[in-house]
């Protein structure tokens, strides 16, 4: 049961990221990235993140996509008309990732640990929210106040880059 | 039951992916997400990682959950970033096409 949800998940993720690059209209390229980014929350889930997935839900399929599509909204963006096909950039691109494909596929499939069922946790209803909150909070606190100072650098730069005219 | 070879690949096949986002469009806002996508295959492999290296206690290690939200929180700041600098690029050259910017070509 768990691998048939894993697998239609995954394939409708790998399928909506490939819309993303193939598309030619970029409102067709949004759409696709959230489905994209809801099947990834679902394969989160089936990890036990339940907190990952909310927040995936949450800040990508949410906040980060409205901002795409509010921003190709703003530059009037019509389907790309139809350029010359640069015949050695698509056979460049083309390589490296064929290359990158198949160096994983050897590095992953050469590794017979890799191939371990997932282990049962001690508590099966894990309340992560609690224990995400509790090591943020602890371990990581130097690094959470750090965030909160770069999401604040983050939008005072927005503000100062959006303005007219910059003196 | 899915094995960690399983999300692995899975997760390497999105990166591929949106390298090839990366690598193949022309247009800024596609190359854009083509970089959300691979922030997200890496976001999936440390989670997977994270369900598959239980800790003593027989719990996921959420030390690589704390780090996949704060990849969340940069990624959000860095697209807000990166919108604005397309949004100004677009009202000095018109244009969100990689090919038509070539002012500093050599």
């Amino acid at each position: 049961m768990q691998l048939v949800l894993f697998w239609i998940f995954s394939l409708l993720m790998l399928l909506s990221a490939m819309g993303v690059v193939f598309f030619r209209n970029p409102v067709s390229s949004a759409m696709s990235l959230v489905l994209s980014f809801i099947a990834l929350a679902a394969v989160f889930v089936t990890l036990d993140a339940f907190f990952i997935a909310v927040v995936q839900v949450l800040v990508y399929a949410g906040a980060v996509m409205v901002l795409f599509l509010f921003i190709i909204m703003l530059l009037d963006l019509r389907e790309e008309k139809r350029r010359r096909v640069r015949l050695s950039a698509w056979l460049g691109g083309g390589l490296v990732v064929g290359g990158f494909i198949s160096a994983l596929l050897k590095v992953v499939l050469s590794l017979p640990a890799l191939f371990v069922e997932k282990p049962a946790l001690s508590h099966p209803l894990a309340n992560d929210i609690e224990q995400v909150g509790y090591n943020l909070f602890r371990n990581f606190n130097l690094p959470f106040q750090v965030i909160g100072v770069l999401l604040l650098v983050a939008t005072v730069g927005v503000v100062l880059l959006s303005k007219k005219e910059l003196k | 039951m899915p094995t960690l070879a399983h999300y692995l690949i899975v997760s390497g096949l999105l990166f591929a992916l949106g390298m090839a986002g990366v690598l193949l469009r022309r247009n800024l806002l596609i190359i854009f997400m083509g970089l959300e996508l691979m922030l997200n295959a890496a976001n999936l492999s440390l989670v997977a990682f994270s369900r598959f290296n239980l800790g003593p206690d027989g719990m996921p290690n959420y030390n690589a959950q704390v780090f996949v939200f704060f990849i969340i929180t940069v990624a959000a700041a860095e697209v807000a970033v990166g919108l604005a600098i397309i949004v100004a690029l677009y009202r000095a050259k018109q244009t969100t096409h990689v090919e038509d910017l070539n002012t500093l070509k050599f």
